[in-house]
């Protein structure tokens, strides 16, 4: 069993539009959304939800008003912030539980949080495990993480050969969490000086945790000389570039239809993205 | 005043609306940009400032003295993030699960504990046009971006206009850059993805209570369906940015929509009376 992951830096470069695509070509696959915190797979995927989970993680301290001898103890030692008027501010508190263990008057609860909810579902193109993290939750790895291990259970269980992962922007705590042990990380990027930016820290993380990765440029057209220096930028990183995506607007006439493209429209940018599945799968077996 | 540019769903253009609008009042009052997108962040390399400060952003972490440890085991029972692990004649400490609350220091009952400062990240401040620029940058390999934010945050100046730019997502570290805000601008696309982000974003600034309005980009790219979710909601449609390749080429080369169009000046400058008004009608009824 193979698991890829695709992963960008910078947002609204492509990710899903490409991992959606990739949903409809490859077989035998289970798909997982690690972009937890805005998850829009299922947006072409159409999921049909078979089984919810809640997602309890970390806690939030409370104080009992009745108990409260308003010291002000706790107000000293948090150093989020999270404690003012003698109330905490769920949204500030990371769960830490200073103030639950120095109250002289017992008078803090630490409560356990409901940070989210997961969800395995039928589509179409195979079995859907994704997640929608809460509001201001901070636990957005070990939701990752989560999602991550029943995608691998289903896989195992039916035998698929395949974990086709669409992953969340930037480089901190979901990011690290998704690409950790992966065979192969699909970085796409697009041709903007913050598209070139973003793409060489990513790059570093993956480095970073020795994961391999390789890159696509979308909408490579829309600044050539830029894609040029992605190119040569991943030459010295001895990274290869996949086949290119030209811009055009069709992925958005598909995304309104809520098809991947690839079921969308027959030629030009299909053939381009079939090309890259073909480009990933050779690089699959290699690795 | 501050004005935070958040979106959900990632690349709709939250830096192309914060770097213009910065650049569009500078002419005529003090004016602040942080970004704090700091695992991806890209306002520099569109306002391309001179740097003046930089310094490392760093939390306490725990250091042991073993001379005095007692192996009692109080430290990993009252950290709540399983960073210190205790054996019968050794400590292990694993300073980057560690989020720097301090409890295991205090409440070691030998005094073994003390604290060193871990970098996370680097901040740098400086100027550009007439804008004050301040942003943070969280350390490849670094998981939390929440230290690095509250850092930028801590140099806010209020005497002015503050433009507070924020990473994608509804998750703890946008949260954490958008509260204190008196305005949150949301930047959409017309599209399913970026409906489906924007209502996760309506959502979270509902919850923080802080009245928002809706910026489309690339209006004309899909269909009307945020217009319609704006309209049913009652969020304010404060500004269109046509989808038009030439903005998107401006963006690609790092050059901010106010230089290469100027006649986009006065949407900026009236974007922004428009939000002051809608505040001070705010603050009649709310008084």
């Amino acid at each position: 069993m193979k698991e890829i992951v695709v992963i960008s830096g910078k947002g609204g470069t492509g990710k899903t539009t490409i991992v959606a695509s990739l949903a409809a070509l490859a077989k035998s696959k289970v798909m997982v959304d690690c972009d937890v915190d805005a998850a829009d797979l299922n947006l072409l995927l159409h999921p049909i939800t078979q089984e919810e989970q809640e997602f309890w993680s970390g806690q939030k301290a409370v104080i009992d008003q009745e108990k409260c001898t308003q010291c002000g103890l706790c107000q000293d030692v948090c150093r989020f912030n999270a404690i003012s008027e003698f109330q905490v501010d769920p949204i500030s508190c990371e769960g830490c539980g200073f103030c639950y263990r120095i109250c002289p008057d017992e008078a803090v609860v630490m409560e356990e949080n409901l940070a989210g909810r997961w969800f395995v579902s039928e589509t179409r193109y195979g079995p859907l495990v994704h997640a929608r993290l809460g509001i201001a939750q901070e636990n957005s790895g070990k939701l990752v993480a989560t999602v991550r291990k029943q995608a691998k259970a289903i896989a195992e269980e039916q035998g698929l050969d395949l974990i086709l992962s669409d992953g969340p922007p930037g480089i901190g705590c979901p990011v690290i969490s998704s690409i950790s042990g992966v065979n192969l990380a699909v970085v796409v990027t697009e041709p903007t000086l913050s598209g070139i930016h973003d793409l060489e820290r990513v790059v570093s993380v993956c480095n970073h945790f020795n994961v391999p990765a390789m890159v696509c440029v979308n909408k490579y057209d829309l600044n050539e000389d830029n894609t040029r220096r992605i190119e040569d930028y991943c030459s010295t990183q001895s990274i290869d570039v996949a086949v290119q995506i030209p811009y055009d607007n069709v992925i958005t006439e598909a995304m309104v239809h809520g098809l991947p493209v690839v079921e969308y429209v027959e030629n030009g940018i299909s053939k381009q993205i079939e090309l890259l599945w073909e480009d990933i799968s050779r690089r699959l077996v290699n690795k | 005043m501050i004005i935070s540019i958040a979106s959900g769903k990632g690349g709709t253009g939250k830096t192309l609306v914060a770097t213009s609008l910065a650049l569009a009042l500078a002419k005529t009052r003090p004016v602040q940009l942080l970004d704090c997108d700091v695992e991806e962040p890209d306002a520099h390399i569109l306002l391309r400032p001179s740097f003046s400060h930089r310094q490392a952003v760093s939390i306490p972490v725990p250091k042991l003295d073993e001379g005095k440890c007692s192996y009692c085991g109080k430290c990993a029972e009252v950290c709540a993030y399983n960073a210190i692990a205790v054996f019968p004649e050794h400590v292990l400490i694993f300073p980057e699960l560690c989020h720097g609350c301090g409890a295991c220091s205090y409440l070691c009952p030998e005094e073994a504990l003390t604290e060193e400062d871990r970098e996370m990240g680097i901040l740098e401040i400086g100027q550009s046009n007439g804008v004050g620029f301040v942003h943070g940058r969280l350390n490849v390999g670094e998981a939390m971006p929440s230290p690095v934010i509250r850092e930028v945050k801590k140099h806010i100046n209020q005497n002015g206009l503050v433009i507070v730019d924020v990473a994608p997502g509804t998750f703890c570290p946008v949260v954490e850059s958008v509260k204190d805000s008196d305005f949150c601008l949301l930047v959409t696309e017309p599209t399913p993805f970026g409906l489906n982000d924007l209502a996760l974003a309506v959502d979270m600034v509902r919850k923080l209570d802080i009245p928002c309005g809706v910026v489309i980009n690339r209006d004309g790219a899909g269909d009307n369906k945020v217009e319609e979710y704006c309209r049913e909601r009652n969020v304010p449609i404060l500004l269109r940015i046509p989808l038009d390749i030439e903005i998107a080429r401006l963006y690609s080369q790092g050059i901010t929509l106010v230089e290469g169009k100027p006649q986009w000046r006065e949407a900026f400058v009236g974007l922004y009376s428009d939000i002051e008004q809608r505040l001070s009608a705010r603050t009649k009824m709310g008084g």
